[in-house]
């Protein structure tokens, strides 16, 4: 019997269980997957390290921060700044067609450029910013504002608005074209209020730090151990069944499954269709370069452009990926400590919008034919964007929404997860709880934050 | 414990909770909240420490007695006069 069974051995569901082991609670994390990391994992090809998801760590404070949600959990998770070994980008831009602001960890670059592109928005873009909602004060009814009528009532000039909502939908916006207002406001604070970071480790860092904390606290992480079904009995969940048929019982559960695909997992029948799962789903070309990016004259953290002056959100309506708009990272760009100097070699990887059922639909030729075709497609598109690095490719890889549902099960491989949330993390079942990017944050921090605090709220204060 | 002894204890777990803070020149009149950087879920982390390290429950209720070192010490004194110091 656990005090506290955790689904997900993502950052959320290793922070939760964290929470609860530090408190003294018989706690364990199931993972079905053979590695850590859910949305935001790693691998080894060919002798290469790559990370899946993190292209940056936004919500970026320096060392002493005593605000905001990377302070927040370091203190919750008893960690020093330094555990998670984050250095800060470089710096970043927007790019759209002979248009482009750069922004760093600083707003005041955001600002300047602004200024200098929109001389008449300046004021207006200050009062966004004023009536931004602090981390803490979000409630329901912010999160069913829209983004689009709050911008279009602040600001005059369609361009900024779009460029604006260029970033922002695509680091963290599960709804396609329009997004939610208190969503808007986490991700503007995170992106360009706090900012970017990355671990010259990379995501494997933080993921291998939360691990060790947590069997360190006496925590169980059980791999290779999927749920096939959370039992409920008149109302209350009282455990699971493992893929294997082995039963676990346990006080709470808490599953950063995802919302839907937790209800699926359920014993009764409650109507799971009555909640809308993510349509927005990915595809990204990774490149591997004998040169580092910036020998060709690419100095940037991270580029997001698109190529028109409308920003298209949605699913691609009639292709396997809509490549008008995309997010270049490269992980080089950092400020990483002089003693780590840079990583082994150049990288560029390249996200665009792709659409999960026609991926899905292919048989194994077809895929990876469609993979191919694309993979030159979304470089073809970004390099409109940054220098040209396709002569330098010497690998590749490439992940569509195909993988991304093999490896974490989120429906539609929805990276963002479904449109509405569930901030208070509460289900129809007792003693049933959601985290993780249904409850509402996204980001690696903010899932950290995500679990810590429905740990709080769901596991801890109720024992 | 004795009331100096409480106090050494929140002091500890002061630390434990938010460790870049300098809790040399705490008033202990004046509430935390003016003089540290605490959210709701660190004030709520005092509480679970208590009960983690000491046994001792405080009721949601009585939270408000919490808020500065003085009432803090003086609300858990009776609640934990039989625990041995460390």
């Amino acid at each position: 019997m656990y005090d506290s069974i955790i689904i997900g051995a993502g950052m959320s569901g290793l922070a939760a269980g964290i929470r609860a082991a530090y408190y003294d609670q018989k706690v364990c994390v199931l993972e079905r997957h053979y590695t850590i990391g859910g949305l935001n994992s790693f691998y080894r090809l060919r002798g290469r390290n790559y990370d899946v998801g993190l292209h940056a760590v936004t919500n970026f404070t320096p060392p002493g921060a005593k605000k905001g949600p990377f302070a927040r959990l370091l203190r919750q998770l008893r960690m020093k700044w330094d555990d998670f070994g984050l250095s800060p980008q470089l710096m970043s831009s927007i790019s759209f067609p002979g248009i482009e602001l750069q922004f760093d960890n600083n707003i005041d670059l955001l600002r300047s450029e602004v200024a200098r592109e929109f001389p008449t928005q300046i004021d207006n873009f200050d009062r966004l910013i004023e009536s931004l909602v602090d981390y803490d004060d979000l409630e329901q009814k912010h999160f069913e504002t829209s983004t689009r009528e709050r911008l279009e009532e602040l600001l005059s000039d369609p361009l900024l608005i779009e460029m604006i909502l260029c970033p922002i939908m695509w680091y963290g916006n599960p709804r396609e074209r329009d997004m939610d207002w208190g969503q808007f406001c986490i991700m503007f604070r995170s992106l360009f209020l706090e900012g970017f970071a990355r671990p010259f480790d990379g995501v494997r860092l933080i993921l291998k730090k939360l691990v060790r904390k947590f069997r360190d606290l006496g925590g169980e992480l059980k791999l290779r151990t999927g749920v096939s079904k959370i039992k409920v009995e008149n109302g209350r969940a009282i455990g699971v069944v493992l893929d294997s048929g082995e039963e676990l019982t346990g006080s709470n559960i808490l599953s950063s499954a995802g919302a839907v695909e937790t209800f699926k997992l359920c014993e009764t029948n409650q109507d799971v269709h009555a909640h809308t799962t993510g349509q927005l789903s990915f595809v990204e070309a990774i490149s591997t370069l004998d040169k580092y990016p910036r020998e060709l004259g690419h100095d940037k953290t991270i580029v997001f452009f698109n190529d028109s002056d409308k920003f298209h959100w949605e699913r691609p309506l009639d292709d396997y990926c809509d490549v008008r708009t995309g997010v270049v990272c490269t992980p080089n760009n950092y400020c990483y400590d002089e003693k780590d100097g840079d990583l082994p070699d150049g990288i560029m990887r390249v996200t665009a919008l792709a659409d999960y059922e026609r991926w899905r639909e292919l048989d194994k030729d077809c895929y990876q034919r469609e993979k191919d075709k694309w993979f030159e497609q979304v470089q073809a598109s970004a390099t409109r964007f940054v220098p040209d690095y396709r002569p330098h490719v010497i690998d590749t890889d490439m992940f569509t929404p195909h993988t991304i549902h093999r490896f974490t099960w989120h429906e539609n491989g929805a990276v963002y997860g479904a449109t509405r949330k569930w901030l208070d993390g509460t289900t129809a079942i007792k003693n049933l709880f959601l985290c993780g990017t249904d409850q509402g944050f996204v980001g690696i921090i903010g899932s950290i934050v995500s679990g810590i605090s429905m740990a709080n709220q769901h596991l801890l204060a109720r024992s | 414990m004795t009331p100096v002894e409480i106090r050494a204890a929140i002091i500890d777990i002061l630390e434990t909770i938010a460790p870049d803070e300098d809790l040399s020149n705490l008033d202990d009149a004046k509430e935390f909240r003016d003089q540290m950087e605490l959210d709701s879920m660190d004030f709520l982390d005092i509480v679970m420490e208590l009960r983690k390290r000491y046994r001792v429950q405080v009721p949601e209720e009585d939270y408000e007695n919490l808020v500065s070192m003085a009432s803090t010490v003086s609300y858990l004194e009776p609640k934990m006069a039989d625990i041995p110091a460390e």
